[in-house]
């Protein structure tokens, strides 16, 4: 494996820096933006990079923990933010990251247990990576699906009630505008599954085997973690589009599109 | 898709003290067979009262229907005894046959193809729409029709055909009816009462 210097880094910060020029040249007015994004790239990276060297020194199971329920929370109010039409209260938030933590946690946790075998199981090295690829992509579901659940219900609204009005139950009137919901929170990660190889080299594998693992070795790890995001994924999506349709009505089985916000 | 099993003496419908965010308090009484046709000012919130009687809004206040309580049956029951036909019929299937529990009686007779069943919903007129409409309702039976404009986008004949099936249901199933109209002179042809939705405020 070749290590790269800082000096190796500030040459390759010179492409950023050209960008950036080329931009103010060309009044863009993008260069303070490339510039900052390009700041906080380091910044950020930097910091988590100190963060997991600390956390894989120790291997307390109360640090991983916490840094899992940090990563949690973060990506649940990325969650929230990506609506259109939001739930209104704590359901907004909370439906979203009680499918991604139910789902992402439970095949993170079966993976690890079963299939990679770290000691101990709960290892830092390996559970953060893989909980961070795996909640990336469950966040991705999740937010496009619910999105497309409360929009699709709004637009139908008055489909959904003449279904109730002629006495089907609330399960049978947005039955469609459910499996619309999985379908758009499940198509990114099958169209990933299909071209994976062919169009993309997924970045996981690439860095391993930049890193110098043997190629056939990374493709193992890339399978693996591409089945076990797709599982964490359609958990999820599953979760939060059932959550969300309940959510949608009340005990009397009434379209309740108040508790949504208005965009 | 049974009825409500029906207590003999009581009364089709009882309204009392019915009121959402928007309304009320109202009050009202229908009995089997008994027909009222209602208006009001547009936005006075007569559709918002159907809705509450097919629970499609919360509410307060109590309705019964047969002298059952609406919060003790099912509301997919409830719904199915207390047949609502909102303005617009939407429909959310390709053909127009699926969106029907069973086939209905002789579409023919409100001026629709024998054949309406097999069409696809893109080739259905608005007026065809609406007729269809009420006869997905008829479908359940329903001992109570509500009927928001149903005559609204159609020429005098149609009209004249909704209006007799509308009548002649209501006479052999005892069924009550409440009938929203503008139009005075078809207010007094199906409704055997005129009812402003103001004077159901005056509740005893």
């Amino acid at each position: 494996m070749i290590l790269l210097s800082n000096w190796d880094l500030a040459i390759a910060s010179l492409l950023v820096i050209l960008l950036a020029t080329l931009s103010w040249h060309f009044r863009l007015g993008l260069t303070q933006r490339i510039l900052v994004a390009a700041a906080r790239t380091a910044v950020q990276l930097s910091l988590i990079g100190l963060v997991l060297k600390t956390l894989f020194a120790q291997t307390h199971p109360l640090w991983v923990g916490l840094m899992a329920l940090f990563m949690l929370a973060v990506a649940a109010r990325e969650i929230g933010g990506r609506q259109q039409r939001r739930f209104t209260g704590v359901w907004n938030i909370g439906l979203g990251s009680l499918a991604m933590f139910l789902s992402s946690f439970s095949v993170i946790i079966l993976v690890l247990n079963v299939v990679v075998r770290p000691d101990p199981w709960y290892s830092p090295q390996y559970a953060i990576p893989l909980l961070g690829m795996m909640l990336g992509n469950t966040l991705t579901g999740i937010s496009l699906s619910m999105d497309r659940l409360t929009q699709t219900a709004w637009q139908q609204r008055h489909a959904i009630e003449s279904r109730l009005t002629l006495g089907q139950s609330w399960k049978e009137a947005i039955s469609d505008v459910q499996a619309d919901a999985a379908r758009a929170g499940l198509t990114p990660i099958i169209n990933a599954m299909a071209v994976a190889g062919l169009v993309s080299l997924p970045g996981m594998m690439t860095g391993q085997i930049l890193a110098g693992a043997d190629p056939l070795e990374a493709v193992k790890y890339q399978i693996l973690i591409m089945f076990m995001i797709s599982a964490g994924t359609g958990l999820g999506t599953f979760g939060a589009v059932w959550l969300g349709a309940r959510r949608l009505f009340d005990e009397r089985q009434r379209l309740r599109l108040d508790r949504l916000t208005t965009p | 898709m049974n009825p409500p099993p029906r207590q003999p003496e009581s009364r089709l419908l009882d309204v009392i003290g019915l009121s959402s965010d928007s309304f009320g308090p109202l009050c009202t009484k229908l009995e089997s067979g008994e027909r009222i046709s209602l208006h009001g000012p547009s936005g006075s919130g007569k559709s918002r009262f159907l809705r509450c009687l097919a629970d499609l809004e919360p509410h307060s206040g109590r309705i019964l229907l047969d002298g059952i309580e609406q919060n003790s049956l099912p509301p997919t029951e409830w719904r199915k005894a207390v047949g609502y036909l909102p303005a617009d019929n939407p429909w959310w299937r390709p053909k127009v046959g699926d969106h029907f529990a069973a086939p209905p009686q002789a579409p023919t007779r409100l001026g629709l193809a024998e054949n309406v069943m097999d069409w696809p919903v893109e080739r259905l007129s608005s007026g065809e729409r609406q007729r269809l409409g009420l006869l997905r309702l008829l479908v359940n039976k329903p001992r109570l029709l509500l009927l928001d404009e149903p005559t609204a986008n159609l020429d005098p004949v149609n009209t004249e055909r909704v209006e007799a099936l509308v009548l002649e249901y209501c006479e052999q199933q005892g069924a009550g009816l409440i009938w929203v109209s503008h139009d005075s002179a078809q207010r007094k042809r199906v409704g055997q009462r005129e009812v402003d939705l103001a004077e159901l405020s005056h509740c005893p």
